[in-house]
C-alpha cells in the first residue's frame, strides 16, 4: 500500500528536505506511524492527543481528510496524500 | 432596473446555466456572476454589511478611519464605500499581490501598508492586528472574524440562489474567510434537504506557507466545519485550466478563484453522472478576469502561466 505523501515546507527538516516521500498503511493513521517511524518525529508534528493538530491540514487526492473520516480514512495503492500548514488563504 | 446610488444596487446577481460545461440535462452547472456587483466581486456583500452592521453598534461614527487585512477584493469593496460614506481606509496588503489590486485602492483613496509576502495574508492579518492594539481609534472590521460577513450571504446570496434555482443541490465556493460558505451554507441548509455545501480552497506553492511553525498558522474565527460537506484543495494548475475553460467554452472572463470553485463543481457532476443521480450544481464567480491580466494568466501555454503565478496570491 504505498501512498505518496506532499510534505510542506515548515517539516521538511524531518524528510532530509524531501518535497514528496513514500509511506504504507492501510488508513491515514497507520500512515502517520509509518512516516513517523521513516522519519522520527514528524508525527508529534502532524497529530496532538491522538487527533490531526488544529493548524495541521491532511488531503487525500485532493480531498481534506476532516471530511472522509479523519484518521480512520482509508487508503489504497496510488493515493497521494497532501500535508498543508492551515493559512488565512490568498487574496481576500 | 434603476437605483437611487450605487451602494443600493447591491446583489440580486445573475445565475447563468452552462451548457456547453455542464455534462447532461440532469447535471447541471450554474454560474452565479458575482463580478456583477458594484466594484466587480463578491466582496462588496460583506464589506458594505460589515461598515453598516459597525455603523449600527457605533463602532464606525462619521470621519473614522477603517483598518483591514486585505489583500484584494475585500479592501476595494470597502474603499469604495469608505469613499461615499466619508470614512478612511487602511489596508494591510501582502506585497505579492497585482499592481491592478493597488492601483484600484488608490484611485478610491485608500493607504496601503504593506505586509511581507512570505506568509501571505497570515502576515497581514498579524500586521493588522499589531496595528489595531497600537492604534485603539481605528476600527478594524476584521472580515476574518465579523459575523456580518457571512451574514451578508445569508440575507442576500442564499436567497437569490434558492429563488433562481428552486432544485438545487450542490452549492460550491472558494474557502478564504469562509464568509460566503457559511452564510450561504447555513441558508440552504435550513431550506434544501439534502444539500451538499462544498468549498474549494486555492493551493498555493510553498512560498504562501512559509510559516516559521506550525502554531502561527490560522483557521478563520468564522469557520464552521459542521456546515460544510466536503472541502477540496485545487492547485494553481487546475485552477488556471479551468479558468480559461469558462472563458473558452461558456464565454465568462473570470477571475482565477473562479476556475478554482469551477474545478471543485466539475469533479461534483462527474460523481452525480456516475452515479445516475440528476443534480443543479451553482458555483460563485467571484470577480471578473480583469484585475489579473497582469498575471499573464491568460497568455501562452497553461504551463508559461502556471509558472507565473509561482509566488503569487491569485485567489
Amino acid at each position: 500500500m504505498a501512498v505518496q505523501v506532499s510534505i510542506p515546507t515548515i517539516l521538511r527538516s524531518y524528510t532530509d528536505g524531501a518535497k514528496l516521500v513514500e509511506a504504507q498503511g492501510s488508513t491515514l493513521k497507520e500512515l502517520i506511524a509509518d512516516l513517523d517511524t521513516r522519519h522520527p518525529g514528524i508525527g508529534d508534528r502532524l497529530l496532538e492527543h491522538g487527533e490531526l493538530r488544529r493548524f495541521v491540514n491532511v488531503y487525500l487526492n485532493d480531498e481534506d481528510v476532516r471530511f472522509t473520516g479523519g484518521l480512520t480514512t482509508n487508503l489504497s495503492d496510488g493515493d497521494a496524500v497532501t500535508v498543508l500548514p492551515a493559512v488565512a488563504g490568498g487574496a481576500l | 432596473m434603476r437605483y437611487d446610488s450605487l451602494l443600493d444596487s447591491l446583489g440580486h446577481t445573475p445565475l447563468i446555466g452552462l451548457p456547453k460545461l455542464s455534462p447532461s440535462a440532469d447535471v447541471r452547472i450554474w454560474a452565479k456572476l458575482e463580478d456583477r456587483n458594484p466594484t466587480g466581486s463578491v466582496k462588496d456583500r460583506p464589506a458594505l454589511a460589515m461598515i453598516e452592521a459597525a455603523e449600527a453598534d457605533g463602532r464606525l461614527t462619521p470621519g473614522a478611519t477603517i483598518l483591514e487585512p486585505t489583500s484584494g477584493n475585500t479592501g476595494i469593496s470597502l474603499a469604495m464605500a469608505a469613499k461615499l460614506k466619508g470614512y478612511g481606509l487602511i489596508c494591510v496588503m501582502p506585497e505579492n499581490t497585482s499592481e491592478e489590486r493597488r492601483q484600484l485602492l488608490r484611485m478610491w483613496g485608500a493607504q496601503i501598508i504593506p505586509s511581507p509576502a512570505a506568509g501571505g495574508s497570515n502576515e497581514a492579518v498579524r500586521v493588522a492586528k499589531g496595528l489595531a492594539a497600537e492604534h485603539p481609534d481605528w476600527v478594524m472590521l476584521y472580515q476574518y472574524g465579523n459575523p456580518a460577513n457571512p451574514g451578508a450571504h445569508y440575507a442576500g446570496t442564499g436567497p437569490e440562489l434558492l429563488e433562481d434555482l428552486p432544485t438545487i443541490t450542490h452549492f460550491v465556493a472558494g474557502l478564504g474567510t469562509t464568509g460566503t460558505l457559511m452564510g450561504v451554507g447555513r441558508y440552504l441548509r435550513e431550506k434544501v434537504p439534502g444539500i451538499q455545501i462544498v468549498a474549494a480552497e486555492p493551493r498555493y506553492d510553498d512560498l504562501i506557507y512559509g510559516l516559521r511553525n506550525l502554531d502561527e498558522g490560522f483557521v478563520p474565527e468564522l469557520y464552521d466545519a459542521e456546515v460544510l460537506t466536503s472541502r477540496y484543495s485545487v492547485g494553481s494548475a487546475d485552477a488556471l485550466r479551468r479558468t480559461r475553460q469558462l472563458l473558452e467554452a461558456e464565454g465568462i472572463f473570470a477571475g482565477i478563484s473562479t476556475g478554482c470553485a469551477l474545478h471543485a463543481a466539475l469533479g461534483l457532476a462527474r460523481r452525480a453522472v456516475q452515479a445516475g443521480e440528476t443534480a443543479d450544481i451553482a458555483f460563485i464567480v467571484a470577480d471578473g478576469g480583469w484585475k489579473y491580466l497582469s498575471t499573464g494568466a491568460y497568455e501562452g501555454t497553461l504551463d508559461q502561466a502556471s509558472d507565473r503565478l509561482e509566488g503569487q496570491l491569485w485567489a
